[in-house]
């Protein structure tokens, strides 16, 4: 069982920032996945107090505190109009409301877990991290990092004009995900992200070249390119094996997968 | 530490270890409708409202409860008695033991969707299991019940 030897609920990412460089304290996000741990946790560090658990919408970003639970995430109008539902599909599987009430996105992001649906999502959009020591830096230079002792105040989505997509496979409803997909489409081009491989969520490149040029794609043209794009995508992306799926069924569900979030985002018909 | 919160409309200073949970609080002070089914975050028997939304009480430090109004069945037994019966009459409920945690976010979704669809309602629920009843006679027995105080309210308008 998880043991905390003091209990602080900080007044200032500073003060978090000075009591998390103990091995021993760790910074507490919704608790779900940290309770489930034997940690013995000298200092637990509560961020609650700072006023970091709303989504702003500013002029040209989101800005997400660490803190704002999954469910607000879902519930965020804007959000959810920016990435014509791609945010609230990501996170509306994941449990309940009752778990995502308690779950928080600093949690999820700081995590890098690879089950993450969050991490998954995020990474297909113009997303980056704010850190109290190392500044802003992009998420998908962060997803690669280990985990270190700074504090991750905030997650803040640029609003790039851009059309998404998230789509996840699970063996049952409310249940880990086997395979996770996001895409989206912007005039910096396509992206897609793989995740719950089961190992973190990654960015695909798409070094052939596939999908350039998309938008200006005849229909015939985009087919073609989906369905390229998602062998290619099925065939240069790692996956592992665990008690859900094995290595094999994972490579089959990334191409189905990528498929129809390409398809989606063409307004192909499968 | 102290902490100090609502607990079913009773205003209450505790004094409490750093790493108790609301659950184990919770039991401790006498409400046993909340139950740990699961150790792993996901049955949703320890469902209790804070300031009116559900959580998992099993994730929930206690000392996270500061100001806030906790809500647990115990609190709301005219209400539960009040759905119960729409359980019973639908033969939805064997053992019983998932209820209160369900019964419980039935009211946060009662009070956070305005007329919900089916498939609403099983999103809305999909975190409560339960693996005796099915959830068949209990979505039959939701709609009877929300159907039956959407009547209720529209006659209190009118009144």
């Amino acid at each position: 069982m998880l043991k905390i030897k003091s209990y602080v609920k900080v007044k200032s990412i500073a003060e978090a920032y000075e009591l998390n460089q103990k091995k021993s304290a760790c910074v507490l996000g919704g608790m779900i996945w940290l309770k489930m741990g034997g940690r013995n946790v000298s200092t637990a560090i509560d961020l609650s107090g700072l006023g970091l658990d709303t989504v702003q919408e500013r002029e040209d970003e989101f800005y997400i505190g660490c803190m704002t639970t999954l469910r607000d995430l879902e519930t965020n109008a804007a959000l959810h109009e920016y990435t014509q539902g791609a945010v609230r599909e990501s996170l509306r599987h994941i449990v309940g409301v009752q778990f995502r009430n308690c779950a928080t996105v600093g949690g999820s992001i700081f995590g890098r877990y690879g089950f993450s649906d969050v991490l998954t999502m995020f990474l297909a959009l113009d997303t980056w991290v704010e850190l109290h020591q190392a500044g802003r830096i992009p998420l998908a230079e962060f997803a690669k990092q280990k985990k270190d002792r700074d504090i991750l105040e905030a997650v803040i989505v640029k609003k790039t004009p851009r059309s998404s997509v998230y789509l996840s496979q699970r063996n049952s409803e409310t249940d880990f995900p086997v395979l996770t997909c996001a895409a989206s489409l912007s005039e910096d081009g396509a992206r897609t992200v793989i995740g719950a491989r089961p190992g973190r969520a990654v960015i695909v490149e798409d070094k052939e070249g596939i999908l350039e040029g998309f938008s200006e794609m005849s229909k015939k043209e985009k087919a073609g390119a989906v369905l390229g794009f998602s062998e290619y995508a099925a065939e240069h992306t790692a996956f592992g094996s665990n008690m859900r799926a094995s290595a094999e069924y994972r490579k089959l569900l990334a191409q189905v997968l990528v498929k129809r979030a390409w398809e989606s985002l063409g307004g192909i018909k499968a | 530490m102290n902490v100090s919160f609502w607990l079913n409309g009773e205003y209450r200073h505790e004094e409490v270890e750093p790493d108790t949970m609301l659950l184990n609080f919770l039991r401790e002070k006498g409400c046993y409708s909340v139950k740990c089914g699961c150790e792993t975050s996901n049955c949703g028997l320890c469902t209790v409202l804070m300031d009116g939304r559900p959580v998992l009480s099993c994730s929930v430090p206690v000392l996270r409860a500061e100001g806030k109004k906790i809500v647990t069945m115990e609190g709301m037994q005219k209400e539960a008695e009040e759905f119960g019966s729409f359980l019973a009459d639908e033969g939805a409920e064997q053992c019983g033991f998932c209820n209160p945690g369900f019964i419980m976010n039935i009211f946060a979704m009662e009070r956070e969707l305005e007329d919900p669809s089916e498939a609403e309602i099983r999103e809305y629920l999909a975190g409560n299991l339960c693996r005796c009843s099915g959830f068949v006679g209990q979505t039959r027995s939701i709609k009877k019940y929300l159907d039956y105080k959407r009547i209720q309210k529209k006659e209190e308008a009118e009144a």
